[in-house]
């Protein structure tokens, strides 16, 4: 696949734009979603009900660990939006696929989480500090499980497409959607797993 | 059985005869939908032409057909309260409580959710792509799943009156009330999921419209030429874009609470209950602005038209709809100024509330002064619009009282309130929307609504208003806590007796609706648009055909300045035909939309019954109709420039025959369009 077939029609581009434009919308609104939702975590962080604080629940060995897989999911991420406009195919599906994996590992380190805590009686049924805490840590969980299945829809288009330009449009918002949560965790870690450690 | 869920026999409303008579005339009137299409043979048009539509105007008026069917529903549950209130002095009346307390919080949500709502993207969908000059919205699909979404929602609605009981919560449903401790059964279940789902396709309503707006204008349509009622939906987009979420957060958390035994909102375990209200008002207050923001609109269209004359004042209307757009996101809290927060807080939110008035009262001088000097001709939209401007300043005075925290001490939660927000949402909104609806009934099907009978359809409804409400003011004075089902005063009867009166002239008022469609359809070869543009109209919907051609404009319009049509017309430039037709790229029709749709209605019913694995199988028709979506690249068609020019050929032979101006007639016109100083 060369650069050449990716020429688009002026229409077409235009529609991209609307598309890419109607896209940073949407995050707009999510990302009024998680302040809203960062908003009850921290009105609800001290009604521990008598049960466990954060201090005792988070370990920042493993929210470490889900930064690192997760921030460097992006960094590959980014390499394959490179490769995209190198128009190298194989190159574009190997990164989505190491994307893929490293995102696998980050929700597989979260469920994992989850689930220690919920043996320990620690649930989010036990307070309304971890109901918050479930509530906010796991909805972006679902985003970057929605993102990991779209990854995988593209791999496929790619693969059966090829880097044609609604495919190459897709993979830019796609882009866009996976930075985003990036930037979410961020938030999340400095928001709830350090000052809840420190 | 785990099968069905909490599902069982005992959910049939057999326990009831007025609950048994609900359902029955909801399924005779679905059945009677179905026996109809059936009767006609029209299956293969309702579907292939509908359903799969992806076409604004069409979408527009699916979306209107629903607000209308909701907006009769939502009466018969007042005209239901009105009727109990009348009679239980001293007495049970005919309602119990409980069905009472059903009937007041269906009436809200079917009224807020789901007869405002669609109303307002009905009339965003069929006039905004006109009014900018475009062939289409930016996301034709995405139109399609908001309409199917909300459907689903009101889809819900109408259920919840056939297999359950609906919620006993108010249209706010704030815990702990609504928690499943104090109210187990699915009632409110089916309100969370309801709203939840009809809000994400408001939220695809606003992304759509504000990329449309922003980046599918015509030509020479700058920002400060948008008609108004364009400029009212996009801040309305805007507002949906950043409100819509609250709510979502509103809802969903208070669905992991009832289902999940989480404590966001529960009194013990570390809940916190204030912050379900905050986070409701929070999309509370700005939705009051998205739904009447576009009336708004609407008003700004008819005066101007209606008085033969230039807005007047279109920066400083702009700069109002900006500025009440802003400010609607600092008011929430007054919806609970006694509520626990402190003298501090109150009087912030209690000086934006009163600051929130100030642009409104821009707009009614300017509609006023557009007025002044005017040659008015009163055709039905502007008597509403006359009607609106004189009922709405007094319920915006006794909005400007309730927004003194001391005052609200004394008013809260009484009839006072009711008739308050009674007063801005009749006149504000429903009156703005009919208003549309009748200016833009021509545009939709291409002949006009009889003039007599919504004549008398305005004088029913105003009157109505007036004796079913200002009594309400007079209760909540003498202290009537509103949501009563009986009560020991004898002084209050009399009043409530007037109130009913008063909702007997506005079903006088729903009848004139009806009687003035049948009679219209009817006699609509008397009243045919011809030329496209019936009312002498300004803006650029009244240049397309009526109804308007699948791609709206053959040739993009050339916009030269505000009011673009009025200027075409006194350049003269009107109704040219160009040199040659081009193909035109069109959106191919599709049943994705209605899929995804009708499983989020599946997944709704599903998750409130607990019936996991029909929630489960939902979500997954939902993903697989979209990954196919999202892999098809033809998802356009071409129509090629002959079959363009075929509908124009058509078009301009029956512009021939029209009279060129069909206000012409009219006792009070004022004369053909002349260049105007800009």
């Amino acid at each position: 696949m060369t650069l050449e077939a990716m020429t688009v029609s002026p229409r077409d581009a235009e529609k991209y734009e609307e598309k890419e434009f109607g896209f940073w919308l949407y995050l707009m609104s999510d990302a009024v979603i998680f302040a809203l939702l960062f908003a009850t975590y921290l009105v609800m962080v001290g009604n521990t009900a008598g049960g466990p604080t954060g201090k005792e629940l988070f370990s920042l060995e493993r929210a470490a660990a889900e930064t690192l897989v997760l921030l460097l999911s992006s960094t590959t991420f980014g390499f394959a939006a490179v490769a995209l406009s190198a128009g190298d195919r194989s190159k574009v599906l190997m990164w989505l696929a190491i994307t893929v994996l490293l995102g696998a590992c980050f929700i597989f380190l979260e469920i994992g989480e989850f689930c220690g805590m919920i043996q320990e009686g620690a649930g989010p049924e036990r307070s309304g500090f971890l109901s918050a805490f479930f509530t906010l840590v796991g909805t972006h969980g679902l985003h970057v499980s929605v993102g990991l299945l779209w990854i995988c829809v593209m791999i496929g288009q790619v693969f059966f497409k090829g880097l044609t330009a609604p495919v190459a449009s897709r993979l830019m918002r796609l882009g866009l959607f996976w930075h985003f949560l990036d930037i979410i965790w961020v938030v999340i870690f400095s928001v709830v797993y350090l000052p809840g450690v420190l | 059985m785990d099968l069905f869920g909490r599902l069982t026999i005992e959910s049939l409303p057999f326990y009831s005869a007025i609950a048994a008579s609900g359902a029955a005339v909801t399924v005779l009137g679905a059945l009677a939908v179905v026996g109809a299409i059936t009767y006609f043979g029209a299956w293969r048009m309702v579907l292939t032409e509908w359903v799969s539509s992806v076409d604004h105007k069409k979408i527009g008026i699916m979306y209107i057909m629903l607000a209308l069917v909701m907006l009769v529903r939502g009466f018969v549950d007042a005209a239901m309260m009105r009727s109990q209130q009348a009679i239980a002095y001293n007495s049970e009346g005919y309602l119990p409580p409980g069905h009472f307390d059903q009937i007041f919080s269906s009436h809200g949500t079917i009224m807020i959710f789901f007869m405002a709502m669609p109303f307002l993207a009905g009339l965003a969908n069929l006039i905004v792509p006109q009014q900018i000059g475009s062939r289409d919205v930016a996301f034709p699909f995405m139109n399609s799943i908001s309409l199917w979404l909300t459907t689903a929602g009101a889809g819900l609605m109408l259920l919840s009156l056939v297999v359950g009981k609906f919620s006993t919560a108010g249209w706010t449903a704030y815990p702990p009330y609504s928690g499943v401790q104090f109210t187990p059964g699915v009632g409110v279940d089916y309100w969370l999921w309801m709203v939840f789902i009809a809000g994400f396709g408001s939220t695809m309503t606003g992304i759509n419209f504000l990329v449309t707006i922003i980046k599918c204008r015509a030509p020479g349509m700058t920002m400060f030429r948008l008609p108004l009622f364009t400029w009212t939906i996009f801040v309305t987009s805007l507002l949906m874009i950043f409100a819509f979420p609250a709510l979502t957060v509103a809802c969903a958390t208070l669905i992991l609470d009832r289902n999940f035994d989480f404590h966001f909102f529960t009194n013990a375990m570390g809940g916190n209950m204030m912050n379900y209200i905050n986070l409701f008002w929070l999309w509370g207050h700005p939705e009051v602005y998205i739904l009447i923001l576009p009336a708004f609109g609407v008003f700004s269209e008819v005066v101007a038209v209606f008085s033969q004359k230039r807005l007047f004042g279109y920066v400083s209307l702009v700069c109002a709809t900006v500025a009440i757009g802003l400010l609607s996101f600092t008011v929430w809290l007054h919806h609970f100024f006694t509520m626990g927060s402190s003298a501090r807080v109150n009087s912030f939110f209690g000086t934006m509330t009163t600051i929130i008035s100030v642009p409104t009262g821009v707009k009614v001088f300017d509609w006023l002064l557009t007025m002044y000097r005017g040659r008015i001709i009163f055709k039905p939209p502007m008597l509403f619009t006359i009607g609106f401007l004189v009922t709405f300043v007094i319920g915006g005075l006794s909005g400007v009282l309730l927004a003194l925290p001391p005052v609200d001490y004394m008013m809260h939660n009484t009839t006072f309130l009711v008739a308050h927000f009674h007063n801005m949402i009749i006149p504000g909104v429903l009156f703005g929307y009919l208003a549309g609806y009748m200016f833009w009934f021509p545009k939709a099907f291409g002949f006009k609504l009889n003039e007599r009978w919504g004549t008398y359809a305005f004088w029913c409804w105003i009157i109505g208003f007036y004796v079913a409400f200002m009594p309400l003011y007079v209760l909540g004075l003498l202290g009537m806590p509103r949501r009563m089902e009986h009560y020991e005063i004898a002084a209050w009867q009399p009043h409530l007796i007037v109130a009913w009166v008063g909702a007997f002239i506005i079903l006088l008022g729903m009848a004139c609706l009806a009687v003035q469609l049948i009679v219209s359809i009817r006699e609509r070869n008397e009243a045919l648009d011809l030329t496209g543009d019936p009312w002498n109209g300004r803006s650029l919907e009244w240049a397309t055909s009526s109804p308007a051609a699948p791609y709206n404009f053959a040739v993009l319009p050339q916009v030269e300045g505000r009011d673009a049509w009025w200027d075409m017309k006194a350049r003269g430039v009107a109704y040219q035909r160009p040199d040659k037709y081009e193909d035109i790229i069109m959106p191919k029709n599709t049943y994705v939309g209605a899929v995804i749709g009708g499983a989020g209605f599946v997944f709704g019913f599903a998750m409130i019954w607990w019936m996991w694995w029909l929630a489960a199988l939902a979500l997954l028709v939902i993903f697989v109709a979209v990954v196919i979506r999202a892999s098809d690249d033809d998802s356009d068609y071409v129509m090629p420039a002959s079959e363009v020019k075929k509908i124009e050929d058509a078009r301009f032979a029956e512009l021939a025959k029209a009279p060129r101006n069909e206000m012409a007639d009219d006792p009070g016109y004022a004369g053909d369009p002349v260049p105007e100083a800009t």
